[in-house]
């Protein structure tokens, strides 16, 4: 064991409870000083709830149980409490402000003043520092909404660095980052180690956490489950998914055999120019074809046209077509309008469920049939019946834990969300069946059933593609993979002859002078 | 207790409604001396806020789209205007006027529509241009000057209904038959209710709450009318409250039984995902602008047969009565939520809010603060409860434990994305009127 005498944070029999939930249940958490503490678990299994204690959102009394900060015992009322010693949280989803610079979102609701006024010299003099702290060049009155997300998050990272921080919590981090962003975030996560900045990371990515930390807890239904120490890159990530689960998975990625059949989905020659950007294609000439009971990756990086080119074969929402063709079962398909491209029988599941993909306000009864409400009609109206007949089939045939069909989807977690979108889109009966980046944000066992779900709708002769920026996910659930850069369609590989680096290769290899044609 | 509030789960919002007009029907019969709940009284409201009623049907659709439609009040006065010079000016038959009235407000809302769902101009803004417009236009074509109304029009916006079997029941019998026809339909759907609540759910479902809620809403329904069959001679559930009353159901159906009312939900809950659903974004924009024109025409005319007349400043301020409706009856600013039904019964507490304080004596600037309160009132207690619990406190004890599986924590949050997803999301809703052609 750690003695303590090193620890910056020690958190002692948290308990935590909600009406009718032990969110937390006798938690302990002891972080060394100037370490990076990975935090793991399931959704649901506490993190985020913890670092609420931690940061003062649950304020001190509504919790049982003891922090210890810097060996003194905490009473944080709200999250200005935990800021003031010292305790900065950065969360998962960016709370920047778009059309605000970068200089005043840094220092929003903590102006530098000069008498009544705001001194914005010294501000921006300040937010350039901060910025080259977290390794960036840029402008700090340029407004945020014109940076990336991974300029975002640094920029998070920097307006927490505003104040002098000995403790920085990072929840999920890189979610919404590729790889490039992410390289860059561990590194700079490296340096602010360096500089004795002491950091706690919640990260479902295991390959982040086996890259980057001292020490890693794993909780598991509001408890700790195991509290160790690693040496970063040394780390056993199948221990990490034993401990999280609670069961051993063999595999991540279930087995199976696809069973392919002729060729279903054909693309040729699709040409869409940006919509914003004039003169920009943001598809070149892109072929592919899916063939029946055939699962196809599309790897690409962020930003090569893999959203771009899939919102555009479904009904042109996305960009101005210029022109290319869709062949579904053989026949030439004009789908100008989402309607007709479901009509012909393609599906969309879109890469951010909660801002595309899902009516939050909605049931999710409702949620299921919503693409399709042509099948519960009798005669002109809705019928009730047929409509709970059909959602209540699929929510038992793809699992979605809900209490019923009544609940309003914005109670489930990520995963039965998505389960949800997917139920909507089987709706259909679609034979073309487009994924994006299926199983962001939701945590490893839900990540199996949605694999096994995938699977299924193979089995069943459906051309399934699926768009993901993590390469060993596409290496782990696809037959064949097409990789794409800027626009262009640079390669496509058997998936059992390929590798990441193969991959990683076609997908960077830009304007290369002969791009690969099948 | 539990199964009491799952018998009810789901209307607890539009109880809380009832039991308010229910309130302040009571607290004004006491405080007027029994001068609130009398035959006359009670027809009075009814036809004299027909047009309230009849344009916000049409405004909580526009309201769940997340738009709004400022000019309504004027549009009625418009049409209302253009009726009574058709068919006093021009001599133009009643119903062709009427007919003519009508087909300018569908006009006008396609007009509305067409800036909203083709142009992309905020409803706020294009509505806000169109109360200006058609303001100006009435006071043009009219001269500054009242135009009397075709005497027929009076049926519509104050009449009774035949005043059969008066002398041998003293009773209206036409009102009657309505009254049976009501409570009829009010057992049908409360049994075919509670027998697909006991399908659905496997367990077992007690029936008395059911029985309950039907014996008080029929004994409701029976003692209004009595109340309403039994007034003067001559007089009945008034005609423009069986206007309203018709097109709550034709607009309660289609809200929530159609497709299109579906895809209104859709829209405005989340815009994006729903032109991804394949809804027809601009169509259902465009139909909802014309529809709200179209409610307001017909409001227009009632009103005018009312008052016999139709002036140049008929309508002005009606769009502030109807949205403080709408948003009584629980819609969100931000869309995708309210219904019909409970719209109504905002403006049933507001009708007899206005009217309870007039009969008491208190003047109409008090009146105006008063009904500004209680509009502020209503709404900060409805977003209170939803924020308190986050699932509201009832929702959460209702569902017991966790049982949908909250993700870390009780609290739902709300969808907060970084500035591109929304980029994103909004070149979806606006590609399809840019890009489309350009092939």
């Amino acid at each position: 064991m750690r003695g303590p005498t090193d620890s910056i944070l020690e958190m002692e029999r948290i308990t935590k409870v909600f009406p009718g939930v032990r969110a937390l249940d006798d938690v302990n958490l002891v972080v060394r000083a100037g370490s990076i503490h990975a935090i793991c678990g399931e959704n649901g299994a506490g993190k985020s709830t913890l670092m609420k204690v931690l940061s003062g959102v649950y304020p001190v009394g509504s919790y049982e149980g003891r922090v210890l900060f810097e060996g003194n015992e905490t009473r944080f009322h709200s999250i200005r409490d935990s800021e003031a010693s010292g305790i900065a949280i950065i969360h998962q989803e960016l709370a920047l402000i778009p059309e605000l610079s970068i200089a005043e979102n840094i220092f929003v609701g903590d102006e530098p003043m000069r008498g009544p006024l705001i001194d914005w010299r010294s501000a921006r003099k300040r937010a350039s520092e901060l910025l080259a702290l977290v390794g960036l060049d840029l402008d700090p009155s340029v407004a945020v909404k014109k940076l990336g997300v991974g300029q975002q998050q640094l920029i998070e990272i920097a307006k927490a660095l505003r104040k002098e921080v000995r403790l920085l919590i990072l929840d999920e981090p890189t979610s919404a980052l590729n790889e490039a962003d992410t390289a860059n975030l561990l590194e700079l996560m490296r340096g602010l180690k360096g500089r004795g900045i002491t950091m706690i990371m919640i990260s479902h990515k295991l390959n982040e956490i086996a890259a980057i930390s001292d020490a890693i807890t794993v909780m598991r239904d509001g408890k700790t489950v195991d509290s160790y120490d690693v040496t970063p890159g040394t780390v056993d990530e199948d221990r990490i998914i034993r401990l999280m689960v609670g069961r051993s998975l063999d595999h991540r990625y279930p087995e199976h055999a696809s069973k392919v059949g002729d060729v279903v989905f054909e693309v040729r020659d699709w040409v869409v120019e940006h919509p914003d950007n004039p003169g920009r294609l943001v598809c070149n000439r892109a072929n592919l074809y899916v063939r029946a009971g055939e699962v196809v990756g599309l790897a690409g990086l962020m930003g090569a046209g893999r959203t771009e080119l899939a919102r555009s074969l479904f009904g042109r929402t996305y960009g101005i077509w210029h022109g290319g063709e869709m062949r579904v079962k053989g026949r030439t398909v004009n789908a100008a309008t989402v309607r007709e491209a479901i009509d012909a029988g393609l599906a969309y599941v879109p890469e951010d469920r909660k801002t595309l993909g899902l009516n939050l306000l909605d049931k999710v009864k409702r949620t299921i049939v919503s693409a399709n409400e042509k099948m519960v009609l009798s005669g002109r109206l809705i019928s009730r019946a047929k409509e709970v007949k059909a959602a209540e089939a699929y929510r038992k045939t793809l699992n979605i834990k809900a209490s019923s069909i009544d609940t309003a989807v914005s109670t489930l977690s990520g995963g039965n969300q998505q389960k949800a979108v997917l139920a909507k889109w089987l709706f259909t009966e679609p034979d073309v069946l487009i994924l994006d980046e299926p199983t962001r944000g939701i945590d490893v066992g839900a990540k199996y059933e949605i694999y096994k779900l995938i699977f299924r709708m193979a089995d069943e002769g459906k051309a399934v593609i699926v768009i993901s920026s993590e390469l060993p996910e596409l290496l782990g659930i696809t037959d064949r993979i097409y990789a794409i850069c800027q626009g262009r369609v640079t390669g496509e590989m058997p998936t059992a002859q390929a590798d990441q680096e193969a991959l990683m290769r076609l997908m960077t290899v830009g304007a290369s002078p002969e791009p690969v044609s099948n | 207790m539990k199964k009491i509030k799952e018998s009810l789960a789901g209307d607890l919002h539009q109880i809380a409604m009832v039991l308010a007009v229910a309130a302040a029907l009571i607290v004004f019969q006491v405080i007027n001396d029994g001068r609130m709940i009398t035959s006359s009284n009670l027809q009075n409201i009814i036809s004299g806020n027909a047009y309230v009623f009849t344009i916000s049907i049409g405004m909580v659709m526009v309201i769940i789209l997340g738009q709004i439609d400022l000019s309504v009040g004027s549009v009625a006065g418009f049409v209302g205007m253009v009726t009574a010079i058709t068919a006093t000016d021009w001599g133009w038959p009643w119903w062709v006027a009427v007919l003519a009235g009508l087909a300018c407000g569908a006009l006008i809302g396609a007009w509305q529509g067409f800036w909203l769902a083709k142009m992309g101009i905020p409803g706020f803004i294009s509505t806000l241009a169109g109360m200006m417009i058609f303001r100006g236009l009435v006071i043009w074509i009219s001269h500054s000057i009242s135009k009397p109304a075709p005497r027929e029009l009076e049926w519509f916006g104050a009449g009774s209904l035949p005043d059969w079997g008066r002398e041998a029941t003293g009773l209206n019998l036409p009102t009657v038959a309505l009254g049976l026809l009501g409570a009829a339909a009010v057992v049908v759907s409360q049994v075919r209710a509670s027998a697909r609540r006991r399908e659905e759910n496997s367990r077992h479902v007690p029936v008395w709450p059911t029985v309950v809620r039907t014996a008080f809403v029929i004994a409701a329904i029976g003692y209004f009318t009595y109340l309403f069959a039994s007034g003067n001679p001559g007089t009945s559930f008034p005609v423009p409250g069986l206007i309203v009353v018709v097109l709550v159901i034709f607009y309660h159906v289609l809200t929530q039984h159609s497709r299109l009312g579906r895809h209104i939900y859709a829209v405005g809950g989340n815009k994006a995902a729903a032109a991804l659903t394949g809804v027809n974004v601009d169509r259902t924009y465009f139909f909802a602008m014309l529809n709200v024109a179209l409610l307001a025409a017909v409001a227009g005319v009632m009103f005018i047969g009312r008052s016999t007349a139709a002036g140049p400043s008929d309508g002005t301020g009606w769009e502030l009565d109807v949205i403080a409706a709408v948003f009584i009856g629980g819609a969100a600013v931000s869309g995708g939520v309210g219904t019909v039904l409970a719209t109504i019964v905002g403006g049933l507490f507001m009708a007899i809010l206005n009217n309870g304080l007039q009969l008491a004596g208190i003047s109409a600037d008090r009146t105006q603060v008063i009904k500004g309160l209680v509009l502020l009132a209503a709404v900060a207690i409805d977003v209170m409860s939803k924020r308190q619990g986050r699932p509201s406190i009832i929702g959460r004890f209702m569902r017991g434990s966790r049982a949908a599986g909250t993700p870390e924590g009780p609290a739902v949050t709300l969808p907060v994305a970084g500035p591109e997803v929304f980029a994103e999301a909004n070149k979806a809703a606006v590609q399809p009127a840019r890009g489309g052609e350009t092939a």
